[in-house]
């Protein structure tokens, strides 16, 4: 199953990537982080696809994605 | 076994941005991270810095960088570039740097040809100085030096560098992308790797127009910003690729 890894502490909370999964997998956090921010979380990690358009999006390089076997791509990156 | 298929590029170093919420300067810096360790040149680049938002951008690349006065980082990429040929040289500017104070130095580095390719993010506005109106700013757009909106019949229509520079006769490669949306990310990323693989090849002077969001001086919202920029910067922005030194020989 494709794993999200979102490190909080550097995510600013400006949600592009809840609004640019396919999956609705990700979610604005409740809490805030060590400066300040609501930030992204992973909540339905079963519904990733690995897709990694969360990741292209993330203006702070937060979002960490990993694979477990081989996984078809629709695009190269 | 799990397998890692996107993570931080080893071209940019694990600091934090000083960047605002959703703005996408970070996007462009990993971008620029990303295509200098798919071709392999970490060891061999050498950044300028601008003045502007990203003045700070060294702290952000594991590469070796120098800071340039404001619009002159095309003249010191020139002077790098000619005394050691074997580097890999860029710029990363605004478009405050790069279409205001620094129009002049642009033109001729590019007119020169000089082997050095030139990130441009464009965000129609002054975003460190505080959301001035900038050379790049759309018609009708509110900022704090045009709270009227900018008038075209006396602030002139914005700038559109990319096609000004397409209309030299030296060859380069000039193309403009934006980085809002992911699939629009990774049509930037495709046009970036090939304007540094032209340096690579000592071809020709190249540059990338970004087109990027500034929430914060365009008062929205991340999300907002992007729709405004497909609304009202894309259609006056056409994005695609205006010249490349293939069509010259």
């Amino acid at each position: 199953m494709p794993r999200v890894t979102i490190e909080k502490d550097r995510c600013k909370g400006c949600s592009l990537c809840v609004e640019a999964c396919p999956q609705q997998v990700l979610e604005m956090s409740l809490d805030i982080n060590v400066k300040g921010y609501f930030y992204a979380r992973p909540v339905r990690a079963h519904h990733c696809i690995g897709c990694r358009v969360c990741a292209i999006t993330c203006p702070d390089v937060a979002i960490e994605v990993a694979v477990h076997g081989t996984l078809y791509h629709y695009f190269d990156y | 076994m799990a397998t890692t298929v996107f993570k931080r590029p080893e071209s940019m170093s694990t600091n934090i941005t000083h960047y605002c919420p959703g703005c996408t300067h970070g996007i462009v810096h990993r971008l620029v991270g990303e295509v200098l360790d798919e071709l392999g040149l970490r060891e061999r680049a050498i950044g300028i810095a601008p003045v502007g938002c990203s003045v700070l951008c060294y702290n952000y690349f594991n590469i070796d960088f120098q800071e340039s006065a404001h619009g002159r980082a095309p003249a010191m990429a020139t002077g790098i570039k000619r005394t050691r040929p074997d580097t890999i040289v860029f710029t990363y500017q605004g478009d405050g740097d790069l279409a205001s104070i620094g129009t002049n130095e642009l033109i001729h580095a590019a007119n020169r040809g000089e082997r050095i390719t030139t990130v441009f993010v464009n965000n129609a506005i002054y975003g460190m100085t505080g959301g001035q109106m900038a050379p790049t700013t759309m018609p009708g757009q509110v900022t704090t030096t045009c709270p009227m909106g900018r008038d075209v019949q006396t602030m002139g229509h914005p700038l559109r560098v990319s096609e000004m520079l397409a209309t030299l006769k030296t060859p380069s490669y000039i193309a403009r992308v934006a980085v809002h949306k992911p699939s629009y990310v990774i049509e930037a990323k495709r046009a970036l790797k090939k304007a540094f693989q032209y340096q690579v090849e000592g071809r020709c002077y190249s540059l990338v127009e970004f087109l990027s969001t500034c929430p914060t001086n365009w008062a929205m919202t991340p999300s907002q910003s992007t729709k405004w920029l497909e609304d009202t910067m894309l259609p006056y922005y056409p994005l695609g690729e205006f010249k490349t030194p293939d069509e010259e020989e």
